[in-house]
């Protein structure tokens, strides 16, 4: 055989990791599979379910209906003067789709390790997916969201909405997928190697729910705990996702860039490591 | 000469053995310490070649060691060796499954691997979701999906049931369309691993002709195998992996020549066969076989002759030897039952040889062998002592030279491993 000269070589493999093996062009290449797979997460799980996607609605209903009897009438904890219907239930729209993001990118690897263990496509398109279908979900607990919060704009005179602020809405979807995403890819990675994580992972996100203002107002927190509950990057989130909606709560703007920036270097972070991890997870998982 | 599509250069692959525990932790630090400081990674210098025989010093291994080859446009690269040889290892290293400790892999064109066909079928979703599903996950756009399905479906023989969840499939129709998806799939470079083993006769048939197609378009095409049949049918040249490293890559016949002859095996192992078993061996043991030929075949018409190793934990009379000759579909095709019996005294190693004869009635094929030792007899009362599976598999050559018999080189195609001698007794 001749030695030719082949500068032009379509794939190399090599064991090295390098930055620029980030590669989100590939990503985009398999976007069918992306939308394929969110309709296989849609369908699969409804179907031979008698009321299909009506869960979608009924899980939220009966958190907030709970949060309701439990924090609000049993435990007393104030709403800042909010129904504490649809305090909760403001909290608790944002929140799953948070706690949702993180829980199902976070077993991106140990889930799929037979698929991954078989065929190449890109890693992200999992965690990918799964954002998107998440996105679809949210998309339709909203509509019950804002059926409610009609129902108390029209009836009640306590809610008093920042119109003019609502173009911030869509970044507050950006800021908890990404940080949902990057939480969950960081202890994908890491738990293919140290299992650990994975016990962290199911308590985790519930102390994460009780260190965010989902269940009572940042204003009610004693100043010496405040900025533990603010240095929770979802908490500014959750405050200016109730500002806009219902008026209450804080939009302090210090904050949500901390949260905005905070969820760019973990984003960034997670897909480094993610990287670095899915080429060699095989091994070790 | 036709270009270069596949480059391997010095791949190695390492492994660590037994669990992945706390000490993970601290040789990942020292490991990252020591590039940190720019020092060769103490983790890389260990490790041994991967002899699954033999215990090891380390527990890092090298699954792939100095591999170096290159693959041409058009060519069918067939890999053989043993289990534990790293074939599947180095197909999922070109396949991007897993990434190798060192060296390169340059590749030409789009790769496509059929590591085991069906992946990521989702069992709740109808035949044509996943189609879709599982095309895209091959590497296909939803558009080349919908332009190749009514093909997939006629390939695959499942039109009925296409609207039918998978998990109502019966298992051959499962594979069927899953092999149609990734049939269908014309990548530029196939890497093909065993999926041949599954299907009735016909279906893999199927197979073996798209393969065909495939390499006759001028696509390459990557192997690996244990069917010797196929290998030979299919490839031009071939890889013979042993214990992670390349013994012999040359034409299919020298490649499969070499793959076969040595075949003398310590069996002090725990091979999954044996596992299953788990009362054989406990009190006999058979510890190493051999087989007496010069060149590792047997030739038509002389007897298979072997020598075998033997050792009790205490002292045990009436034993004999059964040899049991399989296809390599691994069906039986005979036996052979030494009738004479033997004792053994408590640790001490016994040497038997023994020879088959009838083998002028066997016809040249590729063969894999069982050999026991039972206590007792075989046509009365008798226990199963030790049984060692598909070791020691042997090619039965058809005879060489100016033979008359040379015509059985054409035998097993079309008429069966035995040749039964027959004799016309009356014609009127």
């Amino acid at each position: 055989m001749q030695t030719e000269n082949h500068a032009d070589w379509d794939i190399e493999i090599i064991p090295q990791n390098k930055w620029s093996d980030i590669d989100l062009t590939a990503v985009w290449k398999y976007r069918d599979l992306v939308m394929l797979m969110v309709r296989r997460d849609f369908v699969s799980v409804y179907r031979q379910t008698v009321l299909g996607p009506i869960w979608f609605f009924i899980q939220p209903l009966i958190t907030t209906l709970t949060f309701t009897i439990i924090f609000g009438e049993i435990a007393h904890i104030g709403t800042d003067g909010m129904p504490s219907f649809l305090f909760y239930l403001t909290g608790i729209t944002l929140w799953s789709y948070f706690s949702e993001c993180l829980t199902k990118t976070s077993n991106t690897f140990v889930a799929n390790a037979n698929v991954f263990g078989k065929v190449y496509f890109p890693r992200l398109v999992v965690p990918i997916s799964v954002l998107i279908s998440n996105l679809i979900r949210l998309g339709i607990q909203m509509m019950l969201f804002l059926v409610v919060w009609f129902f108390y704009l029209a009836h009640t005179t306590v809610v008093h909405p920042h119109y003019e602020l609502m173009w911030l809405f869509p970044f507050l979807i950006i800021m908890m997928a990404g940080l949902g995403f990057g939480f969950g890819m960081l202890v994908s990675s890491l738990t293919t190697k140290y299992r650990d994580l994975t016990f962290l992972l199911s308590f985790g996100v519930q102390l994460m729910m009780y260190a965010s203002p989902i269940v009572y107002p940042l204003s009610s927190v004693p100043s010496k705990y405040k900025i533990f509950i603010q240095l929770n990057p979802v908490s500014s989130v959750i405050e200016t996702f109730k500002n806009l909606f219902l008026g209450g709560g804080n939009l302090e703007w210090i904050y949500l860039l901390y949260s905005f920036m905070f969820m760019v270097v973990l984003v960034f972070l997670a897909i480094v490591i993610f990287t670095r991890v899915e080429k060699s997870f095989m091994d070790t998982v | 000469m036709s270009r270069t599509v596949i480059k391997v250069e010095n791949l190695g692959k390492q492994y660590r053995l037994g669990q992945v525990g706390s000490r993970t932790l601290s040789n990942d630090l020292s490991s990252w310490w020591h590039r940190v400081r720019g020092n060769e990674d103490p983790n890389l210098k260990l490790g041994e070649v991967n002899d699954r025989t033999k215990k090891g010093e380390s527990n890092l291994v090298w699954v792939l060691k100095n591999i170096n080859f290159e693959v041409v446009q058009g060519e069918v690269m067939g890999i053989i060796g043993k289990n534990g040889a790293g074939k599947s290892t180095l197909l999922k290293i070109l396949s991007k499954v897993t990434s190798p400790t060192l060296g390169s892999v340059k590749i030409k064109g789009r790769i496509a691997s059929l590591l085991e066909v069906g992946t990521g079928f989702h069992p709740d979703l109808s035949g044509r979701e996943n189609v879709f599903l599982n095309g895209a996950i091959l590497g296909m756009s939803k558009q080349e999906i919908r332009n190749k399905f009514d093909e997939i479906v006629e390939f695959s023989g499942v039109d009925r049931y296409i609207d039918t969840p998978v998990k109502r499939y019966s298992s051959g129709m499962y594979v069927r369309l899953a092999f149609g998806v990734a049939a269908h799939l014309e990548p530029e470079i196939l890497i093909v691993d065993e999926v041949l083993a599954v299907g009735d006769a016909e279906f893999q048939k199927k197979c073996l002709g798209k393969m065909k197609d495939v390499s006759e378009q001028g696509r390459t095409v990557l192997f690996v195998s244990h069917n010797i049949d196929a290998i030979n049918s299919l490839c031009s040249r071939t890889i013979c992996l042993k214990q992670g490293e390349i013994e012999f890559i040359g034409t299919t016949n020298e490649a499969v020549n070499k793959y076969l002859a040595n075949d003398t095996v310590s069996l002090n192992i725990n091979d999954f066969r044996i596992k299953s078993l788990k009362h054989l061996g406990k009190q006999v043991k058979i510890i190493s076989i051999e087989k007496l030929s010069e060149d590792g075949f047997f030739v038509f018409g002389r007897p298979l002759r072997y020598r075998i190793k033997v050792v009790s934990t205490e002292h045990q009379n009436d034993l004999r030897v059964l040899f049991g000759i399989y296809s390599t579909r691994e069906t039986i095709v005979a036996l052979s039952y030494p009738e004479l019996s033997f004792e053994l005294r408590a640790g001490v190693v016994k040497t038997i040889e023994f020879s088959v004869n009838s083998n002028s009635n066997l016809t040249p094929d590729s063969y894999l062998t069982s050999i026991g030792i039972i206590q007792g007899n075989l046509l009365g009362k008798y226990q199963n002592m030790d049984i060692i599976m598909s070791y020691s598999a042997f090619d039965l050559l058809p005879p060489g030279g100016e033979d008359l018999n040379s015509n059985m080189m054409n035998w097993r195609k079309v008429w069966g491993n035995i040749a039964l001698e027959g004799a016309i007794t009356k014609i009127e």
